[in-house]
């Protein structure tokens, strides 16, 4: 049985600030934690999306005309990196997870609420750090990948920067990781069992485990690369008799995982909200819970299909094809189970709803051109080329950051109290869904035809394609704007929310909105059926 | 009952039509310049045609859904409550991966056909003295006929540039020349940085990797002049990194080789 622990009241509590400058303070609450990485991750986010349309500007016309060449790559250099280590990572896990955990176990707040803060407290100096070293001497400008030699070759300051900046925002991933698997298992209130928490908690306990197995490699092979740069060893230096190849395997042993760490988050989110907005219990609870882990397991042997142009012997290729074609299959079942969820429902046509079916959508798209991909004869053609930048996008944009836009629609109201407005909203995602689809979609073409990535130049012929993604683009930049309106108006103006205008079943909706500091006003609530929707009719009947 | 079965069959029907229209009647992919690129095509439309099926199927469903199922004015409560079905997802847990499976053997064949399971130790001689360790690549012939084949040409690339060297005619030409329908094989090392030789009419890329040298065999079957292009990040002036390779005739190319070979140096 599990031992249910119920975390002391901090005793420090009374010093701690009210109001909202608790949000700039250490403060241990799982709630404003949560929030801080959630605000802080969109301030990224925001400069993440100008650096994207510093890039498609400079690739509206064939020309390097836009910034000088070296400044490109850093700007995509940065654009990657924060998108993901600032953006992606610490919001789907850390402000989500933060945020609705502790609610879901039943429990006050996480396990180890300082480690929490440290953890939240890492991401803003490491993210200024890595901003501010294009002003020191250049920012780092070898890609996200940061693959040596060229990481070795470049200005040194700027890959140190992007190098100690990057170990401490994996440090901050990897204490998340260790607090969320400890809440899931040990925190649980007495009489939950396992296999009755929502999906959120299974996708945050396979993402845990996947960041605390597989983020250490990559801290590893970063200090080793380091030591390339700044002590001149030779790990990675071919003139030292360093093996470039060897740097790739480890850097994707992490950096694979890193997807499913974007997007197992995600795919609990968006089974959190489904059913609440379909009115219809989630479908097939078990088998989501069997190809989350599925995935958690198949996603730490695919790694070196990345590479399948780098060094790699054929067996070995053969391996990677089948596996990752595999996760296909544990994917596509959470997918045909969350269309099952809408079959038959009661669904509301709402902002969180429509981020979540354009997430389907675009994710159903991104998985299959990923299963292309996966074959290594497909592969060859297209590796490093705008066709695999369009797919991982339709991953982590199309799939990851629109279930992000949901999530801030379905749970503002638990956040703030009030309701977001939903004209503002399904504007949002209007512009959001044709925006993204125009950048992207043409880019696949782009890439099959003869335009590697990475370029700040291309062929004449490509450039009508390349100004409709730019286009795309813009859309997506001015999508951001009725959102912002959207939460500032409805943060002071909004509509009040009441405690549950959702009439969700799961547990952070049985309390005050927003929620007391300990979370319940008395004991926390014992929810055996987070998904129990249409119980009382098929009772009655 | 009956009715809607059909409906349903009517429906997957058109799908399935459309996507195999699709498939056959738009192209997406250059225009086919070696022996690689039409097996490579055929594996493109299947992947394709499969993938609009599965794409098409998924987007009518959700908007059908969002449609149907939209909850209207005057409705109040929630829908039927269906927790699962067990059978259904036992088959759309067994027939995707019978898809995947299928895919991953087929893309085997196709990577076979084009030479990629090859072994590509072919410097025996070389090996043994261990002065060489060849990586990767794509072999389409085996070491005898390498042996003999005329047509080596050791590649070295470098910030922002490639060099083909021809040690038959020792000469080194910024141009990649090759004569049309003849295998040629290419060794390929970096001088700096990791670089990549991709030519998108022949459907190959293969990386150059400084310190490890990688191998690329192609046949060219399609006179014309097509783009080489770098493909991994190099540095600044990556996006510029180009060269040519020109597919000639058998007469043009030799008058090429013989215009540039230099008299053998004995020392």
């Amino acid at each position: 049985m599990t031992i249910s622990i119920d975390p002391q009241k901090t005793n420090n509590e009374s010093l701690q600030p009210k109001g909202w400058l608790r949000y700039f303070s250490f403060s241990l609450d799982h709630k404003v934690i949560g929030i801080q990485y959630l605000v802080c991750g969109f301030l990224f986010y925001l400069i993440g999306g100008t650096l994207a349309s510093a890039i498609r500007i400079e690739l509206a016309s064939p020309m390097s005309d836009f910034m000088p060449r070296d400044v490109y790559n850093q700007v995509l250099t940065l654009h990657g990196t924060i998108m993901i280590f600032l953006w992606i990572v610490p919001v789907v896990n850390g402000a989500f997870g933060n945020y609705l955990i502790p609610f879901y176990v039943g429990a006050r707040d996480m396990a180890f609420p300082r480690l929490n803060a440290v953890a939240f407290w890492l991401i803003p100096p490491s993210g200024l750090m890595l901003v501010a070293s294009y002003f020191v001497d250049g920012a780092a400008q070898a890609g996200w990948t940061a693959y040596p030699p060229l990481s070795i070759t470049t200005p040194q300051s700027g890959q140190i920067i992007w190098i100690l900046s990057v170990l401490l925002l994996g440090g901050s991933s990897i204490f998340g990781g260790i607090n969320f698997i400890a809440t899931i298992i040990k925190l649980r209130r007495p009489g939950l069992k396992l296999m009755q928490l929502p999906m959120y908690c299974w996708a945050m306990l396979g993402t845990s485990l996947l960041v605390v197995l597989s983020t250490p490699v990559l801290a590893g092979t970063l200090i080793l690369l380091s030591f390339d740069i700044i002590a001149n060893t030779g790990f990675f230096n071919p003139v030292l008799g360093g093996n470039v190849v060897v740097y790739q395997h480890l850097f994707w042993f992490y950096s694979h995982p890193a997807v499913y760490i974007m997007v197992l988050p995600a795919f609990g989110l968006v089974s959190e909200i489904l059913p609440v907005h379909a009115r219809k219990p989630l479908f097939g609870y078990t088998t989501m819970v069997f190809s989350i882990m599925g995935i958690v397991v198949l996603g730490l042997v695919v790694w070196a299909h990345h590479m399948f142009t780098s060094g790699t012997p054929p067996w070995m290729r053969l391996f990677f094809t089948i596996a990752t074609a595999f996760i296909a299959v544990p994917t596509g079942i959470k997918f045909f189970n969350w269309v099952a969820t809408l079959w038959g429902g009661k669904i509301s046509i709402n902002s969180a709803m429509l981020f979540s079916c354009g997430f389907i959508i675009n994710f159903v798209f991104g998985g299959i051109t990923g299963v292309a991909l996966a074959q290594v004869p497909f592969d060859i053609h297209v590796h490093d080329t705008y066709f695999v930048v369009a797919h991982f996008h339709y991953i982590v944009y199309g799939g990851t950051v629109f279930i992000i836009f949901s999530s801030i629609y379905h749970w503002f109201p638990k956040v703030t109290g009030k309701m977001l407005n939903e004209k503002l909203g399904i504007l949002h995602f209007i512009i959001t869904f044709i925006g993204f689809n125009l950048c992207f979609a043409p880019q696949h073409w782009l890439g099959l035809n003869g335009m590697p990535r990475r370029v700040a130049e291309y062929d004449p012929q490509f450039q009508f394609v390349n100004q409709i993604s730019s286009l795309g683009a813009l859309l997506m930049a001015i999508s951001t704007i009725p959102f912002l309106i959207n939460v500032f108006l409805s943060v002071r103006n909004g509509k009040d929310a009441g405690d549950n205008p959702w009439n969700a079943l799961t547990p952070e909706w049985l309390t005050s909105s927003p929620p007391p500091v300990e979370n319940w006003e008395g004991e926390a609530p014992l929810v055996e059926e987070p998904y129990g929707y249409g119980k009382e009719i098929s009772e009655q009947k | 009952m009956l009715n809607k079965n059909i409906y349903l069959i009517l429906i997957i029907s058109l799908v399935f039509a459309i996507s195999f229209w699709i498939g056959f009647n738009v192209n997406l992919l250059p225009a086919e310049a070696s022996i690689n690129a039409p097996i490579y095509d055929e594996l493109f439309k299947i992947l394709f045609i499969i993938g609009l099926i599965i794409f098409i199927g998924m987007t009518i469903a959700v908007i059908y859904s969002l449609f149907k199922f939209r909850k209207r004015n005057d409705q109040i409560g929630d829908g039927i409550a269906l927790e699962g079905n067990l059978s259904l997802e036992i088959v759309w847990t067994i027939i995707p991966s019978i898809i995947v499976l299928l895919i991953g053997l087929y893309s085997y064949n196709i990577y076979d056909r084009m030479g990629g399971m090859k072994e590509l130790n072919h410097n025996h001689e070389m090996m043994s003295s261990n002065t060489e360790k060849i990586w990767a690549g794509i072999s389409q012939t085996s070491d005898n006929e390498i042996a003999i084949n005329n047509l080596s040409i050791e590649v070295s690339a470098m910030q922002f540039a490639f060099l083909f060297n021809y040690p038959k005619g020792n000469f080194i030409s910024g141009e990649l020349h090759v004569p049309v329908d003849q295998k040629v094989s290419m060794k390929m090392e970096s001088k700096d940085v990791i670089h990549a030789f991709w030519v998108p009419e022949f459907r190959i890329k293969q990386d150059i990797i400084p310190g490890q040298p990688t191998i690329l065999n192609f046949t060219p079957t399609k006179v014309g002049k097509y783009p080489i292009i770098c493909a991994e990040l190099c540095g600044p002036y990556h996006g510029g990194m180009r060269a040519s390779i020109v597919v000639e005739d058998e007469s043009d190319y030799n008058e090429w080789f013989n215009k540039n070979k230099k008299p053998e140096v004995n020392l």
